[in-house]
C-alpha cells in the first residue's frame, strides 16, 4: 500500500470519516488483491533458482535459499525444448504473417459500402461463429489434403478468424472518409492501389493489433499440435511444455526410495525453472506492447 | 439488381459490370474466401458422417446411412447426463465468478487516486492473463500438490492439512473457476474502466457538494454508468454457456476428478480421436453445437428486445 492520504494537489476535497474508512478498506483489499496475483508468479521465479530439498520441504516462501541454476543448466542442455521454441517462434511469426494477410484485405473490402453482394458475403464469414462442421469433420478434411504432420496446418488452414474481421473492418469503416476515396478515384486510383498506398499505411493500429492477437494466440496454442502433429521435430514450445508439467506428474508419484524422491524434488524445479524460462518472454514484451493490447480491447467492444 | 432494370434505369449496372467494378475487391477477399470454404465450409458438410456409419475406408459418400443412431447411442450412454451437466456446472459457476468481478475491480480502480499505486495494481492484475494454459495447468498443479505444493506448506504452518484437491471430484469445477479468475479478472477489466474513465467528472463534483460520499458517488454514478456495458457482456457470455474450452479442462483431467471434469468437449476429443468413434464423436459435437447455436439465437434475440443491440 503506498497512501491513504488526500488527493495530491489537484483539488482539495474535504475528506469525511467515511470517505476515510472508504479508502481504507479499498487500499487494504487491493493490497491483498495484488499479493494474490503477484505472489504464485513471484514464488515461481524464486523457486527455480532454490535448493530442491527446501523447496520440497517448504522452507522457501519469502527468499531464495540454497541458491543454485542446477534446473536451468539442466534445461540448458535439453535439446526438445529448444527444438519447440525455434519451432513456436518459427509458428508465430509465419502464422502472424498469414493471418495479416488474409483478414486484412478481406476486412478492407468488407467496410465498403460500394461492394456488390456485401450483405451475402458478410453472412459468408458471419456463419461460421455460429455453426461449425466440429472436430472430427474438421480432422478429416485435414488428414485427407495430407496436411496433419507438416508445419502447414499450425500456420494456415485456421488462419481466417471472423473476430478479426470484424473487428479490422470497423476500425476500416470508422477511420478512412470517403472522400478521400473519392478523390483518389479522381487521381486514377483504383481499388487496389487505394487499399495499399493510403489504407494500410493509415492503419497501423489494426494491423498492430491483429497481429498481437494473432502471435499470442499462436503462442499460446497446443490444441492444433495436439491433434495434428505426431513428428518430434515439429513440435510446438506449448507440446513440450505440457509434457514436462502435466504428463511427468503421473509418472513421478509412481517411483518410490531415496533417490527417487530426490530426482521428483529436482522434477518439480525443472517444472519451476520451465515455466520461467516459458512465460519470461512474453511477459517482458507486454509493458512494450501494452498500448496496442488495450486499443485491441477497446476496438474489439465496438459493435459492427 | 436485375439486368433489365440495367437498361430502364441509367444509374443501375447490370449483374456482370457491378461484378467487373468490384473485381479488385473480391481479388482482395479471394485468400480468405477459398480458406474459410475449404477449412470451415467443407468439414460443416462432413458433419453428415453423424448420421452414417462412418469407416475412413468408405468414406464420407461411400458409408452407409445410419439414421439417428449415434445419436440414441449418445442419448442412452452413462456419460450423457454427466457431461451435460459437468459442462452445464462449470460454465455457469465461471460465468457467476468471472462475471462480476471485472466490474468489481474496475470501480475499485476508479476509486484510486494514489496514481502510482493504481498503475501498479492494474499492470500486476492484468500480467496472469499472458500466462498460456498449459503453463497455467501446470502451476495449479504444482501449487495444489499435498506433498510438496507451496499452498500446503503454508497451511500446514496454521495447521491446516491440505487434502488432494487435484483428486476431488467435488473440488474441480472450483479450482478451474477459482484460477480462471486469478488469471483474466483484470484483463477482462479494461473495458469497463475505459467505460469509467468516460463518465462525466461534473457528476462527480455535483455530487460531492450535495454531501455524497465516495460509497454513495459508487454506487449512485459509477454502478448506473457500467450498466449498458456489462448487461451487453452478460447476454454474450451467456449465449457460450455450452462452450467450456476444452484446453484448460482437459489438461486439468485425471482419472480421480473424471466424474466432475468430463465435459461435452473432452468427450467428443476422446471418442473421436482415442476411441476412433468417428461417428458417435460427430453426433456428440452436433448436438452441442445445435444447443449452442439455439441459445445464441435467443440470446440475441432477448439483447434485440431489451437493449437494442445484437450480433447479428
Amino acid at each position: 500500500m503506498t497512501d491513504t492520504k488526500t488527493v495530491p494537489g489537484r483539488r482539495k476535497i474535504k475528506k469525511t470519516a467515511a470517505d476515510q474508512i472508504f479508502d481504507i478498506i479499498l487500499y487494504a483489499i487491493a493490497a491483498i488483491i495484488t499479493v494474490i496475483v503477484l505472489y504464485p508468479m513471484y514464488f515461481i521465479v524464486i523457486a527455480s533458482f532454490s535448493d530442491p530439498a527446501l523447496v520440497s520441504n517448504g522452507e522457501i516462501i519469502l527468499l531464495p535459499r540454497g541458491v543454485n541454476f542446477k534446473a536451468y543448466a539442466q534445461l540448458a542442455g535439453y535439446a526438445k525444448l529448444w527444438v519447440g521454441y525455434k519451432n513456436t517462434i518459427f509458428y508465430v511469426i509465419v502464422g502472424t504473417i498469414v493471418t495479416l494477410i488474409v483478414n486484412i484485405p478481406a476486412a478492407y473490402s468488407l467496410s465498403r459500402k460500394d461492394l456488390y453482394g456485401k450483405k451475402p458475403l458478410t453472412i459468408f464469414y458471419l456463419i461460421p461463429m455460429f455453426f461449425t462442421g466440429g472436430l472430427i469433420p474438421t480432422y478429416l478434411l485435414v488428414t485427407s489434403l495430407n496436411l496433419d504432420d507438416t508445419f502447414r496446418v499450425m500456420v494456415i488452414p485456421f488462419s481466417v478468424v471472423t473476430y478479426y474481421i470484424i473487428v479490422a473492418r470497423t476500425f476500416f469503416s470508422n477511420s478512412i472518409p470517403e472522400d478521400l476515396w473519392e478523390a483518389a478515384q479522381m487521381d486514377g486510383c483504383g481499388y487496389l492501389g487505394f487499399f495499399f498506398r493510403m489504407v494500410l499505411p493509415v492503419s497501423k493500429a489494426i494491423i498492430a493489433v491483429i497481429a498481437l492477437w494473432a502471435a499470442v494466440g499462436q503462442w499460446n496454442s497446443y490444441f492444433n499440435a495436439l491433434i495434428y502433429l505426431r513428428s518430434p521435430e515439429l513440435q510446438p514450445l506449448q507440446i513440450i511444455l505440457r509434457n514436462i508439467l502435466i504428463s511427468n506428474q503421473t509418472i513421478s508419484a509412481m517411483t518410490t526410495g531415496a533417490a527417487a524422491v530426490e530426482a521428483k524434488q529436482m522434477a518439480d524445479l525443472i517444472k519451476y525453472a520451465v515455466i520461467v524460462v516459458s512465460s519470461a518472454p512474453i511477459m517482458c514484451m507486454y509493458p512494450f506492447v501494452q498500448k496496442y493490447f488495450n486499443q485491441g480491447v477497446m476496438l474489439g467492444s465496438l459493435k459492427g | 439488381m436485375r439486368g433489365s432494370q440495367a437498361t430502364a434505369k441509367p444509374g443501375r449496372r447490370s449483374f456482370w459490370q457491378e461484378i467487373n467494378r468490384c473485381k479488385a475487391l473480391y481479388l482482395l477477399m479471394l485468400p480468405s474466401l477459398v480458406l474459410f470454404l475449404i477449412f470451415t465450409y467443407v468439414p460443416m458438410y462432413g458433419v453428415i458422417i453423424a448420421f452414417k456409419d462412418f469407416t475412413p475406408s468408405e468414406g464420407i459418400m461411400g458409408s452407409a446411412w445410419a439414421g439417428l443412431k449415434y445419436f440414441r447411442q449418445y442419448f442412452n450412454s452413462y456419460q450423457f447426463w454427466p457431461t451435460i451437466k459437468n459442462t452445464i456446472v462449470i460454465s455457469l459457476y465461471t460465468v457467476a465468478v468471472t462475471f462480476p468481478l471485472p466490474v468489481v475491480l474496475a470501480l475499485m480502480c476508479h476509486q484510486m487516486k494514489a496514481k502510482r499505486f493504481k498503475k501498479f495494481f492494474q499492470v500486476s492484475t492484468y500480467l496472469p492473463h499472458f500466462i498460456s494454459t498449459v503453463v497455467m495447468c501446470g502451476m495449479i498443479i504444482l501449487f495444489l500438490s499435498p506433498s510438496s505444493g507451496v499452498i500446503a506448506k503454508i497451511l500446514s504452518l496454521v495447521g491446516i492439512k491440505l487434502p488432494n484437491l487435484m483428486g476431488m471430484p467435488k473440488a474441480f469445477p472450483s479450482i478451474y473457476v477459482w484460477t480462471e479468475a486469478w488469471q483474466h479478472v483484470g484483463w477482462d477489466s479494461i473495458l469497463y474502466i475505459a467505460t469509467l474513465s468516460a463518465v462525466d467528472p461534473t457528476l462527480y463534483e455535483a455530487a460531492t457538494i450535495d454531501g455524497a460520499s465516495k460509497w454513495h458517488r459508487m454506487i449512485h454514478i459509477d454502478i448506473p454508468a457500467l450498466a449498458p456495458t456489462a448487461i451487453i457482456m452478460f447476454i454474450l457470455r451467456m449465449g457460450n454457456i455450452m462452450s467450456v474450452g476444452f484446453e484448460k479442462v482437459y489438461l486439468l483431467q485425471n482419472t480421480l476428478n473424471n466424474s466432475s471434469s468430463e465435459i461435452i468437449s473432452t468427450y467428443v476429443y476422446k471418442m473421436g480421436l482415442i476411441s476412433n468413434q468417428y461417428s458417435l464423436s460427430s453426433a456428440i459435437g452436433l448436438f452441442n453445437n445445435l444447443i449452442n447455436l439455439t441459445l445464441l439465437l435467443l440470446v440475441n434475440w432477448l439483447s434485440k428486445k431489451m437493449s437494442d443491440t445484437s450480433l447479428i
